[in-house]
């Protein structure tokens, strides 16, 4: 595919410590998700899907798995001629001393060299945790159309949950007028969804300007977009319908797994025509035992299930054995549950052992268990 | 790197799976969910550090060349592996001058430009596991002029009747190789896997042509017994070979049980195939599976046991799927009952409510068919 007029960016760099132990050892993004994805995937996919050939991955955190995992283009189709995906970890270079990533506007600025290597007309700056899937050419047409000079993709939220959001409000043409970050009297329900798309040149010149500014956060919410509101510049709201979640929190990572569930889910990951790609697991179909019993569950291949799953999410490589109940969890990549053992309401982190006849979880506990270490059997 | 490149084999004039060989060659069958036939040479070949390939294709190519891609999938180094599918143009299906030689005649260039010493030919239309370098190296140390791979059966009456036996004396010496008539039970079913140099291989193409015009490889090396020291090695670990229908069916249901799956299946030996980016299986409230092999992209509301379900495909409500093979893309309609049955690609049962055959003679449903 020819070389288009949008460079996408997915700022990836962030810990995400309220996942707890699932993210010591890796960042957010690459946090398994759905059965057999990465976070990332969706992100990377939809870029993919919307025809943009050109992604940079901005990495901070834990980023070894997260690098190798992306620079492998080809798992979405990004890697024809003139395209790629592109690891940008913060970097040393000829004019300036290696420093970490302040912020997401700082992550972009100090890329500003690579970006201007495609000379792009758009940038389209994405985060690299959350689940959803968007035809960014769409934004893109919207964005030309309202001749804006940056587009903030947004979500209706309810207007009781609108306070722990990034809220929008606009004027009826689409254009926003004011940005308030968590407002406790919300003037509207529309949240950022941190999807942006900026004119390049314009957003260049802010960015030098920003990184100069000592009392910025360099932040695109706290920096970029006031600074932008300020200047009177062309903002538009672009609606998003459909499903998107950010998933900050166990709690909230669980859930995002149980939404796979319904019958028709919002997410609708079996949608021939926009799917989301991921690493190949060379692996067999899942099996299932004589004794198994599967209700209500999502199930990936590489899974061994010889006991119970009702209302839970098996992720490649899991292990049921004979008489287990996996009851409302999830189950992540290569964990085992022994025969005889019960996990109720929890988080099975990857390649965690849970021995015979133990007892996890329980069905009446406000939170999910996260369990990130192997639990001993019952002698 | 290997010192052999590798061919991979399509089936003889004397093979043809009912049904299903109507729409594509053996190696392209779905096999076990997420498979198909030709993986298992194919990766045999690429875990064993083969990375120069010939496939030979007869006929219905499409969707065997579409599987294989590149071959990046199996593993295969992209700079210097090299995956080649060569076709055999020759005149109709079953001719009798159709035979491996005259394939290999038309590829000749290909077989002498290629820089190896050795060639390994195994067949795409059998499924095991074998660890070809070990296979090279015993065949050099051995002083042989040609190995042969074998696997004893005890089945050999009612079983592998499309195939050829070996008759070996005590030190493993290949006294003939001849056509399983099925009038023994215990029998060493030749696996159609060779090992030799390729010169020899050459030599073998030209003098088999002299001789007859209809002669294959393995006709050849019988009529040259007694001059070349050719050797059998015995094959352990699961063994099928898809040459008829109620093989392919077998295959498949032996392969649920998942010790007989271990003895095919090994950690340290991956059988790639092409990734079709599904998603994981949804199992819905009222779905019961057991005793099954189910692959990605499923929408399971109904019944399922003993049965091998493919990519994709749809058990609605109310239906019972039992002792079956249903391809990739299949949809089952609500409360039909399915029973010792193959169903073909994208094959979509929805008026019917009941198709079961005999459990010892499995029924088939054509690919894409409406029932």
């Amino acid at each position: 595919m020819k070389q288009n007029s949008m460079l996408a960016m997915i700022l990836a760099g962030g810990r995400g410590t309220r996942l707890h132990e699932l993210t010591t050892k890796v960042a957010k993004p690459a946090v398994s998700y759905g059965g057999k994805y990465r976070i990332i995937d969706f992100p990377l996919s939809n870029c993919a899907n919307s025809g943009i050939d050109t992604v940079g991955v901005l990495t901070q955190y834990e980023s070894i798995l997260l690098n190798s995992y992306v620079a492998a283009g080809r798992r979405w189709g990004l890697d024809a001629k003139n395209s790629g995906v592109y690891v940008l970890p913060p970097r040393e270079k000829a004019d300036a001393n290696l420093d970490v990533y302040r912020g997401t506007a700082d992550a972009i600025s100090q890329n500003i060299d690579f970006i201007d290597t495609f000379s792009p007309e758009y940038l389209l700056i994405l985060s690299g945790d959350h689940i959803y899937k968007m035809n960014y050419a769409k934004m893109l047409a919207y964005h030309k159309e309202c001749n804006a000079d940056a587009t903030i993709a947004v979500i209706e939220v309810p207007l009781k949950e609108a306070s722990r959001f990034g809220i929008m409000n606009t004027d009826e043409t689409g254009r926003i007028y004011e940005f308030e970050e968590k407002p406790e009297h919300p003037k509207s329900t529309l949240a950022s969804m941190g999807i942006y798309i900026f004119n390049w040149k314009l957003l260049r010149k802010m960015l030098i300007a920003d990184a100069k500014d000592p009392d910025s956060n360099h932040d695109f919410g706290k920096d970029i977009i006031p600074q932008l509101l300020a200047d009177d510049k062309r903002l538009y709201a672009y609606k998003f319908k459909g499903y998107w979640k950010d998933v900050g929190t166990i709690d909230s990572l669980w859930e995002a797994n149980m939404d796979l569930l319904d019958a028709h889910n919002e997410l609708d990951l079996n949608d021939s025509s926009w799917k989301i790609y991921t690493e190949d697991a060379t692996t067999l179909p899942h099996y299932v035992g004589p004794d198994a019993e599967i209700q209500r569950a999502f199930i990936t291949q590489g899974c061994i299930i010889n006991g119970t799953v009702k209302n839970s999410v098996l992720f490649t490589g899991a292990r049921i054995g004979d008489g287990a109940k996996i009851i409302d969890s999830v189950i992540m990549p290569d964990a085992e549950v022994a025969e005889g053992a019960t996990v109720t309401r929890a988080l099975v982190a990857d390649g965690v052992k849970i021995g015979k006849d133990a007892v996890v979880g329980n069905a009446g506990s406000e939170h999910i268990e996260l369990v990130a270490k192997n639990v001993k059997g019952v002698e | 790197m290997s010192r052999a490149f590798g061919i991979v084999n399509s089936a003889g004039n004397h093979i043809w799976v009912d049904g299903m060989n109507e729409y594509r060659p053996i190696g392209a069958f779905s096999f076990l969910g997420r498979y198909r036939v030709i993986d298992f040479p194919i990766s045999n070949m690429t875990n064993s550090g083969i990375d120069h390939i010939h496939v030979y294709v007869r006929r219905k190519p499409r969707s065997l060349v579409e599987h294989l891609g590149t071959g990046r999938h199996y593993n295969l180094n992209s700079k210097r592996g090299k995956l080649l599918t060569l076709f055999s143009e020759f005149r109709s299906d079953n001719d009798v001058y159709n035979t491996d030689i005259a394939a290999y005649l038309e590829n000749l260039e290909c077989i002498e430009n290629t820089p190896y010493p050795y060639v390994i030919l195994t067949p795409s239309y059998m499924v095991f596991s074998e660890n070809f370098s070990s296979l090279l190296q015993n065949h050099i140390e051995s002083g042989a002029d040609i190995t042969l791979l074998y696997h004893t059966v005890d089945t050999a009456k009612e079983e592998f009747l499309s195939c050829n036996i070996l008759n070996l004396n005590k030190q493993k010496g290949v006294l003939s190789i001849e056509h399983n008539n099925g009038n023994a039970k215990n029998r060493n079913i030749f696996m159609d896997t060779y090992v030799m140099k390729k010169e020899l291989f050459l030599d073998l193409i030209s003098k088999a042509r002299k001789l007859s015009s209809v002669y294959t490889l393995s006709q050849i090396i019988n009529f040259e017994c007694a001059e070349l020291d050719v050797r059998g090695v015995s094959h352990h670990g699961y063994f099928a070979s898809i040459t008829d229908f109620k093989s392919y069916y077998h295959a498949n249901i032996d392969l649920i049980n998942f010790k007989t799956a271990q003895s095919l299946f090994d950690k340290n030996w991956p059988i790639y195939t092409r990734t079709n980016d599904s998603c994981p299986t949804q199992y819905f409230e009222t779905a019961s599976v057991k005793n099954s092999v189910v692959s990605n992209g499923c929408l399971i509301e109904g019944t399922v046991e003993n049965s091998v379900i493919g990519r994709g495909c749809i058990i609605k409500k109310g239906a019972v799927v039992k002792n079956s093979v249903i391809l990739p893309g299949a949809s089952i309609g609500k409360n039909i009952t399915v029973e010792n049955y193959v169903i073909d690609k994208n094959a979509d049962i929805r008026h019917v409510e009941i198709l079961t055959a005999a459990q010892d003679n499995p029924g088939y449903i054509r690919r894409g068919d409406k029932i």
